[in-house]
């Protein structure tokens, strides 16, 4: 993950002999200066509106006036159907989607990775393409293309024999096209990042394996896999924060329909917050999102730690 | 004993894969820029087109008379760079301060950071929603850019790549009685150009890229940007498909121009926080 390593590589002036005279206080400020415009920011926009946030998740409206009402929002939440249909397709997308897309751009990092292929650069490129459509258009485009009366996937559907499929107003389906969506645009993206770990792997490993007669495939799974597991542990935990924080995707394609069956913790809050200004239940929904990607990114960490200490 | 790498059906097998996988990618672009130049009718006839077709024109005028496509094209690349630009002096000026001082609340700053990376943005929406309406920055550019000039990825992937920077230079910087300022920004920020760079690319795209900030922020249409605009044409009852097209098409051009300039530093700066690991 982020290479943070606090303190350790933070280089104070060597005491060379000119610098030894200059009065070391005053470096105990000037860090400010460069930090302090960041830090107003972060004051102001971040850490105030999340206390607000958390305080206001324990207060309700009542005729216009705030009143505390502890822990009422949470427990609201755990008897709210459409909350659970959110968390349902959630951990759908978590299950279905993540591990697929990862599984594929490894696949497709491996073969990126082939020395004797010609124009590397052109076909990582074109493969990492869809990582660079505006959110909000590449969901339009898909909304058109997936249209159930003759829209370009149906058609092709069609040619083929098969019967036209009502992707974006069957829940399912909906469900699947989300689903579709979301692996086109980022399996490219995670296979650059998968890319990039295979090429810090030295070349010597593959030519030992080779030596040893092991297949492509062999040396794949046996030799290279392993040593890519923080790369690959990566991918899934950030992916799996970008399911947790859905809202682009799925709000434009679908609004969270038919029936809620693409519903998110996100569109629900924005639904709850900015339709029905339920201010105090959103910002529990909220809340509890930060818990599950605290708790799912932990969980997967140790995961894939533990295997990692055998 | 040098074996070959891979035999010729395997190497055709994967440039096979490799190309599936590339029209996978590139079909909805090529959809996308086909269906930008027919009538909306057009797009859902059987067979449907396969080339371009003499309506671009048309498209375009339609879209620039419902959403005022032109105006919105010109807030959503104002917003974006005034938000760049700041938001990219902002992150280096805290990531050098972070990788070259030692300071007191130092400890307190990287924590923020490290805070904002690992909490979503969305548990701020209400709050700083209301903080706007407080302040009556509704329907202003101001509360779009505000938030997000701090950018904790920015000023991690700033603060590697001044930590590598030799301090023998700043050093002599000040020996020669450059202030600390006039420093950073003509002895060290020139030196770290590939971060910057990737940074500047970054913000870019996460700036035209926002969605539900703006699409909460601005009510008036003629403040709206493209993806505000774009989605209140999905929402109407009669959807214009080919003006979508074409609305999407011009959305996602300035980001693809930028990425195949930039690929190198785009890769990069992707990478900044990932494989370090």
């Amino acid at each position: 993950m982020v290479a943070l390593d606090s303190g350790k590589h933070t280089v104070v002036p060597a005491p060379s002999p000119r610098t030894a005279r200059r009065p070391r206080r005053r470096q105990r400020h000037v860090g400010w200066v460069f930090a302090g415009p960041a830090a107003a920011l972060f004051a102001l926009f971040f850490a105030y509106p999340l206390g607000a946030s958390l305080l206001q998740s324990f207060t309700a409206e009542d005729a216009g006036s705030l009143r505390w009402v502890g822990l009422d929002q949470y427990q609201r939440l755990l008897h709210d159907p459409a909350f659970a249909d959110a968390l349902v397709n959630t951990g759908l997308i978590l299950v279905m989607q993540v591990p697929v897309m990862v599984g594929l751009a490894l696949l497709l990092a491996a073969l990126l990775n082939q020395s004797w292929l010609r124009f590397r650069g052109t076909w990582r490129a074109v493969h990492f393409l869809p990582a660079v459509t505006t959110l909000v258009a590449y969901a339009v485009v898909f909304q058109v293309l997936l249209k159930t009366d003759n829209g370009l996937v149906n058609q092709m559907l069609g040619a083929v024999g098969l019967s036209p499929i009502d992707w974006l107003n069957d829940p399912t389906w909906a469900r699947v096209s989300l689903i579709l969506t979301l692996t086109w645009r980022w399996t490219g993206y995670n296979a650059v990042i998968l890319l990039a770990g295979l090429q810090s792997i030295g070349k010597e490993q593959y030519e030992a394996a080779a030596l040893d007669g092991a297949s492509t495939f062999t040396t794949y799974t046996r030799v290279i896999l392993p040593q890519l597991r923080p790369v690959v542990l990566f991918c899934v935990i950030t992916s799996t924060i970008g399911t947790l924080q859905l809202f682009d995707e799925n709000y434009v394609l679908t609004r969270g329909g038919p029936d809620d069956a693409t519903l998110t913790p996100v569109v629900y809050l924005y639904k709850v917050g900015f339709q029905q200004f339920d201010f105090g239940y959103a910002a529990a929904i909220a809340w509890v999102v930060v818990a599950l990607i605290a708790a799912i990114s932990a969980a997967q960490y140790f995961a894939f730690g533990r295997e990692r200490r055998r | 004993m040098t074996r070959s790498p891979g035999s010729f059906v395997g190497r055709l097998f994967v440039r096979a894969l490799l190309l599936v996988g590339a029209v996978v990618s590139l079909v909805p672009f090529l959809w996308m820029a086909i269906a930008a130049t027919h009538s909306s009718a057009d797009l859902f006839h059987s067979p449907p087109p396969f080339l371009p077709g003499g309506r671009l024109l048309d498209n375009l005028s339609r879209l620039q008379e419902t959403i005022g496509f032109g105006r919105v094209m010109v807030n959503s690349v104002g917003i974006a760079v005034v938000q760049t630009v700041l938001s990219s002096l902002v992150s280096a000026m805290c990531g050098y301060g972070l990788a070259k001082y030692r300071f007191r609340g130092r400890g307190l700053v990287l924590a923020a950071v490290l805070a904002t990376m690992m909490i979503p943005f969305q548990v701020l929406l209400v709050p700083l929603f209301q903080m706007m309406a407080s302040v009556g920055w509704i329907d202003s550019y101001q509360a779009v850019i505000l938030p997000f000039l701090a950018n904790s990825f920015g000023i991690l992937l700033m603060r590697q790549g001044f930590v590598g920077f030799p301090d023998e230079l700043i050093e002599s910087a000040r020996v020669d009685g450059c202030g600390e300022l006039r420093t950073f920004y003509r002895v060290v920020l020139p030196c770290v150009r590939p971060q910057l760079g990737a940074l500047v690319i970054f913000t870019f795209m996460a700036a035209w890229n926002s969605f539900i900030w703006p699409l909460l922020m601005l009510n008036s249409e003629d403040k709206y940007t493209v993806p505000v605009a774009l989605n209140t044409l999905t929402g109407l009852s009669r959807v214009d498909y080919s003006g979508l097209m074409l609305g999407s098409l011009l959305a996602t051009l300035p980001l693809m121009a930028l990425f195949l300039l930039f690929q190198r530093q785009f890769v990069a700066g992707l990478l900044g926080g990932a494989v370090k690991g």
